[in-house]
């Protein structure tokens, strides 16, 4: 490895090169069953425990269409703005490895079941990009190989194990086009770019899209090109080699190895070396990229289509009444829904980032103003789920229960400090606010009568205090306050207790 | 004391059902045979006599409670080593898989038990079905019951010889390219290839798999027949198999030998005779030509000058498909491994040595024809051929219900022969080969003895896509003109084979 | 369309995962030269406005539902594996030295 290698910054690259980029995203879908046959797709089993004679490989085994997978990828190309094919047939894809049960992998080649797409991009300070999409296509996934003996990787190994349970699970491999132009932002856009895939497969329940269980994998290549001169076209240079990283299990990890791969090819340009192309894996703790296996020259796959599937032909009428089930686009969504609820970035960021959105949008849309619901998710209910350490959807509470809570303090049958307390009730099962209010009685008292009776009883202990109201000590009623809500359990109405004891002291509140 | 072994399996059947003889005694009766016989003819891999006979046993039982049986039960049944049987070594023929014993039964086993038939054992054959000669086998050659230093066809040479000599009424056999119907014209037996998709694949050893088809092998039209219909129909384990009713084949056949073939067109097929067929294949074929008219059938020629590609599309399709369903004989999950230091090397060398010549030849060629820069003008263009193909065979469908030709050039060869040149071997499947193609049924019935050699010859009747049926009626029809003529079943004039004390 | 080469041959059997002696290439590519030049009769039709043939019966759309089926037992799986460890198929090292 050349001394240059570490010498670069990803600033400095960007200021030297113009950079060209594309990522491949492998979406692992939330269907019941793999790809191709009726073994489970869940996680985290003893091995080979979820596998057939399809997904082993087994000679005399033969593969069939999950529907439900062919289902969601046409969905998630809609939503990736593309076209979907009239006919696509599955291709296999042949090479040797052990955690390939077939050694080869179906997959979709020249006739991927949706293409040339775009997806707009909402950077962190409000700048859209758009991202062309070259293609999503369905495929299978392999099994897992442990490596055993050395560090654990698979340098050094002694040997290696091979699980089969994860080998036939749907995959849909989303591939951008080249993406030009993004310069210094390279790295941001890679990251958003992620990001906004996994708000998609999410927001379509196609998948948790959570990346550090593998859920959603990326590989991101990268290349720089010298910078154009005065008076030179930037897109008519020629793209340099490009490196393929893989291993890539975070968003932080997207915009890492970009900094560092960009800082890498730019040391090797400037120091006149040249870039290889290979495929290059991303160490978190290292952070840095090492090469994967040598290849003289790009392995030949020998694609044909799969003789043992039939074409798939979505109806136009099918692909429509798909496109219906479409949710709005997360960004458009949130954009949307900041300018409906006038709420400042970072109240919008960090209802975001507390999973929170879809809570507030439905109370919302129950009658509750926008303030007040984010009040409650973000405050009470987010503080409750934090000390249980769940999430706020496995709290026991409905949105329809806010909105109720909310109404009743609105019509001012109760105080805030009493919603509180029917909150508790319902998070407890006593039922929603309403009932809980009613069980125990916890209705603002606002019969004057009672409440006269409650300040005449505390004046009588603290008979000082209408003195120093009369002085100009206004403020000294709040003792009085204090004291009747006590007496009433926080059932008065704070407000006009304090006109009744000004009333008392004959001034005006 | 009745020789079972030389009764048809419908006549079997019908001796079950009437108690004149048991299954366990049939079952046994068969097992006696092969163990008389099979030492020279070697048609089996492996013999079940176990569990054949506690299938028998259960079905005797069943019947003497009463219980209303498939029309088989109790029919024992040899199996191509093609087909993976749970619980029963599988090899396709090849060292490669020696000693696999697969956990799982093909659907047309499933089939095959519910049909409630004791399985003898399995059948030897070319290594992976790649063959015409049985003898690219990894466990040594099958000898033709009729000759025995002569070849009983391939790939499928066991299962057809196992019926010759009387070892089994029925068997299952794969068809790719002719591994069922040219087995079955060199030892004088029936075989069918259904149309594609009509027997399920699920659990049959992969050769080309837009090629194969499993079909069913007896030594007469109607037995054949009944074994079809237990064979075929629709299995949603295999994505290509064909959603619609098993084809009536019984009916049809009977309809034949009844009813005749008045009006019945029948195209003779210019390109598969004249030169390269042996002279008193071309006789055989006349002769039945003959019978076909007496039995009331038009005469018609026909030309598919696209044809000429066939062996070509075919010896290119097959080894491209093939090079990829070989591939997961890799060492990793089953079967042999020769263990180096790397999991490439250990791949590399267990190839090498599970491998024969013929495999390793397909293998290398095919993937050669799918390799980058190569693909269009190789696999991409054989495919081109085979709708060429296609379009002859509609074009001979409209002035034609089936077509005939005589299944293989040649009576069979002396073994050795032609293992040295490959192409000449491909050449035995010239007749056969356009079937696979176009993915259409045909059948091979016996149609005579060569006068040269007095060795057996088949005529193949080729019918349109899902039309099973017609093959049966016709077949069934020719038969009986045929027998009535010899004097009696084809079959039952082989020489008598030694038996081994 | 050039003739398949010995080179060629070790090539295509080093991809197919396939060891080759010197005598296994002597006794091979001739064969496979041959067979190939044979077969080359096909390039006649690669220009031909004709569409390829994949699936003999047409066919399309054929699909299962997402049901969940029951898989083979642990013991099934490994039941022909050369060679297992804790539940998992055992192979030598992916990587060789040079790696």
């Amino acid at each position: 490895m050349s001394a240059a290698t570490h010498l670069v910054g990803y600033d400095d690259a960007m200021e030297n090169f113009d950079p060209v980029f594309g990522i491949e995203v492998h979406v692992e879908l939330n269907t019941k069953t793999k790809m191709f046959c009726g073994c489970e797709n869940t996680f985290g089993n003893e091995a080979n425990t979820q596998v057939c004679p399809v997904c082993l490989g087994l000679p005399g085994s033969m593969p069939v269409v999950n529907e439900k997978a062919v289902e969601s990828a046409i969905r998630l190309g809609l939503s990736l703005g593309c076209s979907i094919r009239e006919s696509s047939r599955f291709a296999r894809k042949n090479y040797f490895y052990p955690d390939l049960a077939k050694d080869y992998q179906i997959s979709q080649y020249d006739e991927p079941t949706s293409y040339e797409g775009s997806l707009d991009v909402v950077l962190d300070d409000g700048t859209v990009v758009t991202i062309g999409i070259e293609r999503a296509h369905m495929e299978e996934d392999a099994g897992k190989n442990t490596h055993v003996g050395g560090t654990g990787g698979i340098q050094g190994a002694d040997y290696s194990l091979v699980d089969y349970n994860r080998g036939g699970v749907p995959l849909v491999e989303i591939v951008t086009k080249p993406i030009e132009g993004m310069g210094i932002r390279t790295a941001e856009v890679a990251r958003a770019y992620v990001a906004t895939i996994r708000d998609i497969v999410r927001a379509l329940g196609i998948s948790d899209g959570r990346m550090e269980q593998g859920r959603l994998r990326a590989d991101v290549n990268l290349s720089l090109r010298r910078k154009a001169g005065p008076g030179e076209d930037q897109s008519a240079i020629e793209f340099g080699k490009r490196s393929e990283t893989k291993n890539v299990n975070s968003l932080r990890a997207v915009e890492r190895s970009i900094h560092y791969e960009a800082g890498r090819q730019a040391a090797l340009l400037l120091a006149g070396e040249p870039v290889v192309q290979e495929t290059r894996f991303w160490h978190e703790d290292t952070s840095s990229t090492t090469p994967g296996r040598s290849k003289e020259e790009a392995e030949d796959y020998r694609y044909f289509p799969e003789p043992d599937l039939l074409p798939v032909e979505p109806s136009r009428e099918w692909v429509e009444e798909l496109r219906a089930t479409i949710p709005e686009h997360p960004a458009k969504m949130r954009a949307r829904l900041q300018a409906d609820w006038g709420f400042a970035d970072l109240e919008m960021r960090d209802a975001i980032a507390a999973d929170a959105l879809e809570f507030i949008a439905a109370t919302v849309a129950a009658g509750t103003t926008p303030q007040a619901a984010r009040k409650w998710w973000m405050g009470e209910l987010a503080r409750v789920a934090n000390e249980r350490d769940v999430s706020l959807s496995d709290l026991p509470v409905t949105v329809a229960d806010i909105a109720e809570l909310q109404g009743l303090i609105d019509a001012g049958t109760i105080n805030d400090k009493l919603a509180r307390q029917a909150l508790e009730g319902t998070l407890a099962g006593e039922g929603s606010p309403a009932t809980v209010v009613a069980a125990r009685g916890l209705v603002v008292v606002s019969d004057d009568s009672a409440l006269e009776a409650a300040v005449d009883e505390a004046l009588a202990s603290q008979p000082e205090v209408l003195d120093k109201i009369r002085e100009g000590k206004i403020q000294a009623a709040g003792a009085i306050v204090g004291a009747v809500m006590k007496a009433t359990k926080g059932q008065a109405d704070a407000s006009r207790v304090r006109e009744i004891i000004l009333a008392r002291a004959g001034v005006e509140g | 004391m009745t020789d079972w072994t030389r009764s048809t399996a419908l006549e079997m059947a019908a001796a079950l059902q009437s108690g004149a003889v048991s299954s366990v005694a049939l079952t046994q009766a068969h097992l006696d045979r092969i163990a008389a016989v099979d030492g020279p003819v070697h048609a089996f891999l492996h013999i079940d006599a176990e569990g054949a006979l506690a299938t028998a046993a259960a079905v005797d039982a069943d019947r003497a409670a009463g219980m209303e049986l498939p029309l088989l039960a109790g029919v024992p049944i040899a199996v191509k080593d093609l087909v993976v049987t749970k619980g029963l070594p599988t090899t396709a023929g090849s060292r490669i898989l020696e000693g696999w014993i697969p956990p799982y039964d093909a659907t047309v086993i499933t089939k095959l038990k519910a049909a409630r038939m004791p399985i003898l054992g399995k059948t030897n054959m070319d290594e992976f079905a790649m063959g015409s000669s049985t003898e690219h086998s990894g466990y040594g050659p099958t000898h033709n019951p009729w000759d025995l230093d002569r070849i009983p066809g391939g790939s499928g040479g066991g299962s057809a010889a196992a019926i010759a000599a009387f070892e089994a009424p029925l068997a299952i056999g794969s068809d790719t390219g002719g591994s069922i119907r040219q087995p079955a014209a060199v030892t004088a037996t029936v075989g069918v290839k259904p149309t594609y998709g009509g027997v399920s694949r699920y659990g049959a050893i992969a050769l080309a798999s837009s090629l194969d088809q499993l079909g069913p092998c007896g030594r007469t039209v109607e037995d054949t027949a009944a074994l079809h219909e237990v064979m075929g129909g629709h299995d949603p384990m295999d994505a290509t198999s064909l959603d619609e009713p098993v084809p009536a084949c019984l009916a049809a056949a009977r309809d034949g030998r009844e009813n005749g073939l008045a009006g019945v067109r029948i195209g003779v097929v210019k390109e598969l005779g004249g030169d390269g067929y042996q002279a008193g294949v071309l006789q055989r074929f006349a002769e039945s030509l003959d019978h076909l008219r007496v039995l009331g059938a038009d005469i018609v020629e026909v030309s598919c000058p696209s044809f000429k590609y066939a062996l070509a599309a075919y010896y290119l399709i097959l080894p491209s498909e093939a090079s990829s369903n070989l591939a997961k004989f890799d060492s990793v999950r089953f079967g042999k491994r020769v263990e180096r230091d790397t999991i490439e090397k250990t791949m590399l060398a267990t190839r090498a040595e599970g491998f024969g010549d013929e495999v390793k030849r397909r293998i290398i060629l095919g993937t050669y024809a799918l390799s980058a820069g190569y693909y269009d003008a190789y696999y991409g263009s054989a495919q081109k051929v085979r709708t060429l193909i296609q379009r002859d065979f509609a074009a001979a469908f409209e002035v034609a219900d089936v077509l005939v030709s005589p299944t293989a050039p040649t009576t069979p060869f002396k073994l050795g022969e032609k293992l040295n040149d490959p192409l000449s071997m491909y050449l035995q499947d010239v007749a056969t080969i356009p079937v696979n193609l176009a993915g259409i049924p045909a059948m091979s019935l016996p149609s005579g003895t060569a006068p040269e050699d007095g060795l057996p010859v088949g005529i193949q009747i080729i019918a349109p896509a899902h039309e099973d049926a017609r093959l049966y009626r016709v077949g069934a029809a020719l038969e009986k003109a045929l027998v009535a003529q010899w004097g009696g079943p084809l079959a039952s004039l082989a020489p008598e084979l030694e038996v081994t004390p | 369309m050039s003739t398949l080469s010995r080179a060629d041959v070790a090539r295509l059997a080093a991809l197919a995962r396939i060891d080759m002696t010197d005598g296994d290439l002597d006794r091979l590519s001739g064969q496979l030269a041959a067979i190939v030049d044979a077969v080359a009769l096909v390039a006649e039709v690669a220009a031909a406005d004709v569409p390829a043939t994949s699936h003999p019966i047409p066919m399309s759309n054929v699909t299962r539902p997402d049901v969940v089926r029951p898989s083979l037992t642990q013991a099934e799986v490994l039941s022909g594996a050369p060679d297992a460890e804790d539940g998992r198929f055992r192979v030598p090292r992916i990587l060789g030295e040079e790696a």
